[in-house]
């Protein structure tokens, strides 16, 4: 068999994930976790923050969140299920930083914890600012 | 009602993010940097302000919402910055969560230990 | 001129060496499974009492040389040769283990094949005559494999159906030139086989080919077929690759689907545990093959056996350059009869 012919084959003796279970649970959870967020916005405003302000203590409650569940070790084990619908919302950003920090803390709080902490959520970081600065500059100039 | 819109829209950008995951040889990193980038340029075009206006948190939790977020930032600064905002909008407005993130993290690390999955 | 050697990758030893004995010692999981009877330790704490993923990996290897040669009756000055390797960086699980015994060492690496890469090789230097004793073991530790190759442990990630689950567990086999067997009687080296699979998360698939072209070069080295065995045990290629593998042969002529099983589709239940399409890593052959098959080898239920130890010798840098997965599968076949 050649190895074009062999790929074919092995795709198709190999399971595909259950694509629409998958999906109703990463909406179900995905869903949920944001009219937590909603909630948390609605509190903040009541509160009477400035609309900025609602919008940064949100993302710093929900960021909260996620780091407090993967801490105590909840957040994997509802990705597990959730897939999408607790990767995209900003909790899994946050799992994504807090999950290798703790661990690496085996190798050190600078060169694991420290250094190691944005393995996987910096490219995230990376380009999401330079999309913002590319973006600035198409402003600047069309402004 | 914006909770009902929240469940909903937030729930349907989950669901595109899942068929990227199971369709596509995308990986969940990759994903969210695609997410970060379009809601950067999906803000800039004035495409995602309606979608915050309708669903809240809907659509500033998801991470698309971070991008609307550096985006707006951005434009701001640039009104009031001139071509300095540039460089230092994007970053100021999301401040409040990457820092979040960093000292929860560390505070985490300091406290918890990794644990078997079963 | 080389006089023990047959066909293209096969030697046939002349005076076949004995398994004399063999120490398995698994994590919880493996011991909540079906052969939890047959494991001689199982650990409950999976850390082993250590701090880091690492050092407990270290410690089950550690553990399990260690008891392997008490229960054999030696000492480990009687061991001539100790051929070990794992699957993290620069096999620091076997270097941290092998430290303290004072046993000559040969590193190897063969990622999961390394226990039939170390069976084999201990086998050739005992028939060879450079050896009285010689100790092949690996390990592999669920945490620290999800460390190196995939993602921290508390990350949200979802498996695929594909996916398989790394055992935490270690053999060991003392192989000696004296003794009443299972005997080694054959090794077949395995080729590099790499058919263009790239997805990490489908091992079984990368693997199938490597298992088939060793396998069929078994057969027509030795002149063996499938009826010749009790049992061809692969590694670790899980539900998928077990079936690839099956199909594989039986296109080339061999109809194996009788006499095969796969390490990675006996260690976990799948009803009851969440494993997907199966277990791996270096552990899973090495614990199935000292606990359940050598018992079987010795009560006589099994008594022509081909351990097949199937290993995907990936790189995580290799892959992020886009490269695909390099497999090797050795084959080492083991009697109850040296006649046979």
């Amino acid at each position: 068999m050649q190895k074009q012919e062999y790929k074919a084959y092995a795709e198709k003796k190999s399971p595909n994930s259950p694509l629409w279970l998958n999906m109703l649970k990463a909406f179900l959870i995905g869903g949920l976790i944001c009219v937590l967020g909603e909630g948390v916005r609605h509190f903040y405003t009541n509160w009477g923050l400035s609309l900025e302000e609602v919008a940064a203590a949100t993302s710093i409650t929900m960021v909260f969140l996620g780091v407090l569940l993967t801490g105590i070790g909840i957040y994997d084990n509802i990705a597990k299920h959730a897939g999408a619908g607790t990767l995209v919302p900003i909790t899994g950003f946050a799992n994504s930083v807090a999950s290798p920090a703790i661990e690496y803390k085996s190798e050190g709080y600078v060169l694991g914890v420290g250094a190691k902490m944005f393995i996987i959520a910096g490219p995230v970081i990376v380009y999401g600012t330079v999309a913002s600065v590319i973006a600035g500059l198409i402003y600047y100039f069309i402004h | 009602m914006t909770y009902l819109w929240a469940f909903i829209v937030g729930g349907i950008l989950c669901v595109i993010g899942q068929i990227l995951i199971d369709k596509t040889k995308l990986t969940p990193a990759r994903i969210l940097v695609v997410y970060v980038v379009a809601g950067v340029f999906l803000t800039l075009v004035g495409a995602y302000e309606p979608l915050v206006k309708l669903a809240g948190a809907g659509a500033t939790v998801p991470l698309t919402g971070f991008g609307y977020s550096l985006a707006k930032g951005v434009m701001k600064a640039v009104e009031e910055h001139g071509l300095l905002g540039v460089l230092t909008g994007g970053l100021t407005a999301t401040a409040g969560g990457i820092a979040a993130a960093v000292v929860f993290s560390l505070i985490a690390a300091l406290i918890f230990k990794s644990k078997e999955k079963s | 001129m080389s006089t023990k050697h047959i066909g293209k990758q096969t030697a046939q030893l002349a005076s076949p060496p004995t398994i004399t004995e063999t120490f398995s010692v698994v994590g919880s999981k493996e011991g909540n499974g079906p052969l939890r009877t047959y494991f001689d330790e199982i650990v409950e704490d999976n850390t082993f009492g250590e701090d880091s993923w690492e050092k407990a990996e270290s410690k089950f290897m550690s553990t399990a040389i260690q008891k392997v040669v008490q229960k054999a009756s030696l000492s480990t000055s009687d061991i001539q040769y100790l051929l070990a390797g794992d699957l993290l960086n620069q096999c620091s699980s076997a270097h941290y283990a092998v430290r303290d015994t004072n046993i000559p060492f040969m590193g190897i690496y063969g990622a999961c094949s390394t226990m039939a890469e170390g069976l084999g090789l201990a086998g050739l230097l005992v028939d060879g005559g450079f050896a009285d004793h010689a100790v092949a073991t690996t390990s592999s530790h669920f945490c620290s494999a999800e460390k190196q190759f995939r993602f921290p442990l508390e990350y949200g990630g979802q498996r695929t159906p594909t996916a398989q689950w790394t055992v935490t567990g270690s053999g060991a086999a003392v192989v000696s030139a004296q003794g009443g067997g299972p005997y080694i009687t054959h090794v077949t080296t395995g080729k590099v086989v790499d058919m263009g699979i790239s997805d990490v998360n489908n091992m079984g698939a990368a693997m199938a080919p490597a298992a088939a072209d060793t396998i069929a070069a078994h057969f027509q080295d030795t002149g063996f077929g499938p009826s010749d065995y009790d049992l061809i045990v692969t590694g670790d290629l899980g539900m998928v690759g077990r079936q690839l593998n099956i199909d594989l042969l039986s296109q080339q002529g061999y109809e194996v689907s009788d006499v095969i099983d796969d390490c990675g589709c006996m260690i976990y239940d799948f009803e009851t545990e969440d494993v997907h399409a199966g277990a791996s890593g270096c552990g899973c052959s090495a614990s199935v093959f000292c606990s359940k098959l050598i018992q079987e080898l010795r009560s006589g239920a099994i008594k022509r056996l081909l351990f097949v130890a199937t290993g995907a010798l990936m790189s995580t840098t290799a892959i992020k350059q886009g490269e695909t997965i390099p497999c090797v599968a050795h084959a080492v076949r083991i009697v109850t009869d040296k006649t046979n």
